[in-house]
């Protein structure tokens, strides 16, 4: 109860930030905003059942994409609904034919599905409509985008914990210990990982959405920039991807030290990206809540 | 009253038939001792009865419903309940959470109290209740085998299926665990073993099945069984092989 009590006053101390901040700071607010909710929705999915997904862009381009399709002939939060929608039936199409692959060949097809929908796109825009790029105008402050982007952010770790204590959340868990152990249990594997899946796909989906006006000129080269899901990897595995916090936790640091490289290293950054990801993998496998416990476990054991 | 019907099931890998034409019956709430040399079969039939594999051929009835072939979550939901030779534990949740798996989604679905009520009492059965919070990833080896049974226990199965669960304990604790497998059998449920531990399966198994080269050469009761002359050729081989 106190915990969901800070959780709130949390949430409403972020919603107030943008009164007092300058227009940069605010960019930088709905950055971090947006990465918190890509690393916690994956890691609705992934964290839980360890099945590394690098689909996050292709989700979060096909709801940048859906924005740039529609919205000058729908009102903004039918928008939002389609994208939703299109996201949903991706994920359910996308997990149906896929989640019967484990490990590295999950991963793979993944990836391999981010640069599918990109080529379709990009096929699609070339050969039938003749318009690679697509305008956004939408009539969406900063502002506005920060507040629907915190109530992502908020969704998607408020949903988690709420799954975590229902029954899915156990079968979840179980499928990414040992799935035959699940199964033998009386789990149904297939309907639980793509419920999982589809939900975070979801979520994923209306991040790209909301996110999109903030570009104004759409291409599928800018929106499905696989960077985005391997940003997202590396920050829920930072901050340790089966702990609620953890996406949280890893997301911020991460997202600003990576502002502050691109600005002040724009040639080298993705060489400390890449050094980034082999330093989390070796130093900090667990993630750095999970350090953090064993750190006190120590400590605690020492003082005693 | 009859509770599984193993009819004419087969099941080949390629050209080696692992299981061939096997038919037996259980009543319910007795107790079968699966025997046979190593690479006999008898762990692809337990396979094939828990839904691990699905048969080639044949039919698995259980309660009066065709299970064979059926995906495993069903089976497991049907009531019949395994542990696994290679011990498989779920090393990051708790012992308790471990357990509560088949409570929650197996045979009788429960949720909340009467889930963790069920949980514990599988874990008080097999002397674990005091680390239940603990890691399962924590335990030593028989502590793992203590915890897969607690998870089938959990599942308040008709049927369970032990893949050589008494191998690799110390003699004290192969007591123990008979005296477990002796109080299951008494409160009803039917199970059965597969056991290379011959006094296990005197001091257990009423009766008993031998498998050799996927086929089921023996059945009855257990000494009758192991004085048979093609069960002993089974095991030591025949005067003309040697």
């Amino acid at each position: 109860m106190i915990r969901l009590a800070i959780a709130l006053l949390g949430l409403v101390a972020l919603a107030l930030v943008p009164l007092f901040v300058s227009e940069y700071e605010l960019g930088l607010m709905i950055g971090m905003a947006t990465y918190v909710a890509l690393a916690s929705a994956w890691a609705l999915f992934s964290g839980q059942t360890n099945y590394i997904s690098l689909a996050t862009v292709a989700f979060y381009g096909t709801g940048a994409y859906t924005v740039a399709v529609l919205n000058e002939s729908l009102p903004y939060p039918a928008v939002l609904l389609c994208a939703a929608l299109i996201g949903a039936g991706m994920a359910l199409l996308v997990g149906l034919s896929t989640l019967r692959l484990s490990g590295i060949y999950f991963v793979i097809f993944t990836f391999g599905l981010a640069e599918l929908v990109r080529q379709l796109i990009t096929w699609y825009e070339v050969s039938i409509t003749g318009t690679l790029g697509r305008y956004i105008f939408l009539d969406l402050t900063a502002r506005d985008i920060y507040w629907q982007m915190l109530a992502l952010a908020a969704v998607a770790i408020g949903l988690t914990a709420w799954i975590n204590r229902t029954r899915l959340g156990l079968a979840l868990r179980a499928i990414g210990d040992d799935e035959v152990v699940a199964a033998h249990s009386g789990i149904h594997l297939a309907r639980t990982k793509l419920i999982a899946f589809t939900l975070s796909a979801t979520l994923i989906t209306l991040v790209g959405a909301v996110a999109s006006p903030r570009w104004v000129y759409v291409e599928p080269l800018i929106v499905f920039n696989p960077t985005v899901s391997f940003l997202t990897v590396i920050m829920a595995l930072l901050g340790g991807a089966n702990r609620l916090w953890g996406p949280l936790v890893g997301a911020v640091p991460l997202f600003l030290l990576f502002e502050w490289l691109s600005v002040n290293f724009p040639d080298t950054y993705p060489i400390f990206l890449g050094l980034l990801f082999i330093a989390v993998v070796f130093v900090l496998p667990n993630g750095l809540l999970a350090g953090l416990d064993d750190l006190r476990a120590r400590f605690g054991r020492r003082g005693k | 009253m009859t509770l599984l019907h193993v009819d004419t099931v087969s099941r080949s890998f390629g050209g080696l038939k692992a299981v061939d034409q096997v038919s037996f019956e259980m009543e319910s709430g007795t107790i079968l001792g699966l025997l046979g040399p190593n690479g006999s079969g008898k762990t692809t039939l337990l396979n094939l009865i828990s839904g691990f594999l699905a048969p080639s051929s044949g039919r698995i009835i259980f309660n009066g419903r065709n299970l064979a072939g059926a995906r495993v979550d069903k089976i497991a939901r049907a009531g019949i309940a395994r542990t696994f030779q290679l011990v498989r534990i779920l090393p990051s949740l708790t012992l308790l959470e471990n357990v509560m798996l088949p409570a929650v989604f197996g045979h009788r679905a429960h949720w909340g109290k009467e889930a963790e009520r069920v949980a514990r009492e599988a874990l008080e059965k097999t002397g674990l209740t005091d680390r239940a919070g603990a890691s399962a990833g924590d335990l030593n080896y028989i502590d793992q085998k203590r915890l897969e049974l607690a998870r089938a226990l959990a599942a308040e199965p008709e049927l369970l299926l032990l893949d050589e669960w008494l191998a690799g304990l110390n003699p004290t604790e192969l007591q123990e665990g008979i005296r477990l497998i002796e109080s299951l059998s008494g409160s009803g449920i039917t199970i059965i073993m597969v056991e290379h531990i011959m006094e296990a399966v005197r001091a257990l198994c009423p009766r008993c099945a031998v498998m050799n080269a996927g086929r089921l050469i023996a059945d009855g009761e257990t000494s009758a069984v192991l004085s048979d002359k093609a069960v002993i050729a089974a095991y030591l081989g025949d005067a003309e092989d040697a």
